[in-house]
């Protein structure tokens, strides 16, 4: 899969979303820590395997980096590559005409 | 009538595990006797003196270290206290040197934190909100 198709399915997914939502409001989360969130503040039903599963579609698109400090590993936020979504189709300054 | 009197933590060492449990964490040692090569050896909290006991139990058998890294690994907390603030005694365990892999969390209905309890194990703090 290229880089843009990796990207746009990483972002194609709510659950998905949902993880970068709380990325953006906390950086740096144990698999432990994200799940609690999506289960308690989202009411998300899904599994640990299944989130698990997510972050490594993230994670394989660049969104999310992992860091293992210790015997801990925490994930990290990386919004980076969706700066190739802007330059490819520009928003203008100003909003167009109606 | 059944009921919960001693619950379980599997720690590497139980001289650590007492210093680390009664001096950080804040229980009072209840029961200390010698068991084979180890040690029967409990805590209660000093809020409920005769309450549940949590005994330190050494991690011996070769599946239980394992079973701990696994956990460790994905940040997952085997067992969980209660406290009454949680902001407050994390910001008191820090002070202390203790490591959190979770900060004071707002999940809504309860307040969550994660510490590494230094005997292989992550232990969740949690108050319910009133």
């Amino acid at each position: 899969m290229d880089a843009d198709a990796e990207l746009f399915k990483a972002i194609g997914d709510a659950t998905r979303r949902t993880i970068l939502d709380e990325l953006t409001e906390k950086d740096g989360q144990t698999l432990f820590e994200i799940c609690s969130r999506l289960t308690m503040k989202h009411g998300l039903g899904s599994s640990r395997q299944a989130i698990s599963q997510h972050l490594a579609v993230l994670e394989q698109a660049g969104l999310v980096r992992t860091r293992r400090q210790g015997r801990y590993k925490f994930h990290h936020l990386d919004t980076s590559p969706l700066r190739s979504i802007v330059e490819r189709w520009p928003i203008d300054r100003e909003a167009p005409n109606p | 009538m059944i009921r919960v009197s001693i619950t379980s933590v599997f720690v590497d060492d139980q001289a650590k595990a007492l210093a680390f449990y009664t001096e950080k964490l804040g229980f009072t040692k209840k029961t200390d006797q010698p068991a084979g090569e180890f040690r029967w050896l409990t805590v209660v909290s000093p809020a409920d003196p005769d309450g549940v006991e949590l005994l330190l139990e050494p991690d011996a058998h070769p599946a239980a270290r394992p079973f701990k890294e696994a956990l460790v690994a994905d940040g997952i907390p085997f067992t969980q206290f209660t406290v009454d603030d949680v902001h407050a005694e994390v910001e008191r365990l820090k002070g202390l040197g203790v490591e959190f892999t979770q900060e004071a969390t707002d999940l809504g209905p309860v307040v969550t934190a994660v510490l590494d309890d230094t005997c292989g194990n992550l232990i969740q703090l949690a108050a319910l909100k009133e």
